[in-house]
């Protein structure tokens, strides 16, 4: 299934993309598109024990269950304000 | 078209009409108004800033703003309030946030504005990048975990210390 991957700030730096597609087996979790994308882009595992994660533009666990088309976003730590 | 309480955008940040449409909810039971605006500092950490660019994932944003408003509403029974964040460049000087918080007493305006500051800087997905003299960087602070009850107690400690 397809999925839509979101990275931000640094994130988005290491990969070099905002927003990108991604294939994933059903039955996939946050978890798994992670570490798929950190195989990709080595320099986002050291964001593993510091990022958040979303589902569809809300926070969700490392553990949630992904479906085809969900938005997935991974968070660096946040500076706002 | 009437001001949002809520909002997150490139728009520079408006204070008397945030002020207006809180004050607008009252029936005259406020009697206090309290407002923060965080400003673009010229230094940060020994560095010189020359200005910051701010990145939002603006539909959770607004979530987390949702979010906020709820705890405070629960902890200070009665109290409203309005929340714009601004993204993209800012210039030293330049507003990046406003809160602004209405209740009865002064004492509880001030805590529960006090309080969404640091709610902000915990959940809400902003980041800062700072151009500074000789480099730029991205600013990260907290973890963002709505969830973590240690955290919310903090800012709740510092919002009534």
């Amino acid at each position: 299934m397809r999925v839509t991957v979101r990275l931000f700030a640094r994130l988005r730096d290491i990969a070099g993309a905002a927003e990108m597609p991604r294939e994933i087996p059903s039955g996939a979790t946050i978890r798994t598109v992670w570490k798929q994308l950190a195989g990709e882009f080595p320099g986002l595992a050291d964001y593993e024990r510091s990022m958040s994660s979303a589902l569809n533009a809300d926070y969700a666990r490392m553990d949630a269950e992904v479906h085809d088309g969900d938005e997935i976003a991974f968070l660096p730590p946040v500076s706002g304000g | 078209m009437p001001t949002p309480l809520f909002a997150i955008g490139p728009a520079p940040l408006a204070l008397e009409p945030l002020v207006s449409a809180v004050a607008s909810g009252s029936d005259g039971v406020d009697g206090a108004i309290t407002v923060f605006l965080g400003l673009v500092r010229n230094h940060n950490q020994g560095r010189r800033v020359q200005y910051l660019e701010y990145e939002a994932y603006e539909p959770l944003a607004l979530k987390a703003f949702a979010r906020i408003d709820e705890e405070v509403r629960k902890r200070w029974p009665g109290m409203r309030m309005a929340l714009h964040h601004r993204t993209g460049r800012l210039d030293i000087g330049e507003a990046s946030v406003v809160i602004v918080t209405a209740s009865p007493h002064r004492g509880d305006a001030f805590a529960a504005c006090r309080y969404v500051i640091e709610r902000v800087k915990q959940i809400v997905p902003v980041w800062k990048r700072e151009y500074f003299d000789g480099g730029d960087v991205w600013i990260e602070g907290a973890t963002a975990d709505p969830d973590d009850q240690h955290a919310r107690a903090e800012a709740e400690r510092i919002a009534c210390a």
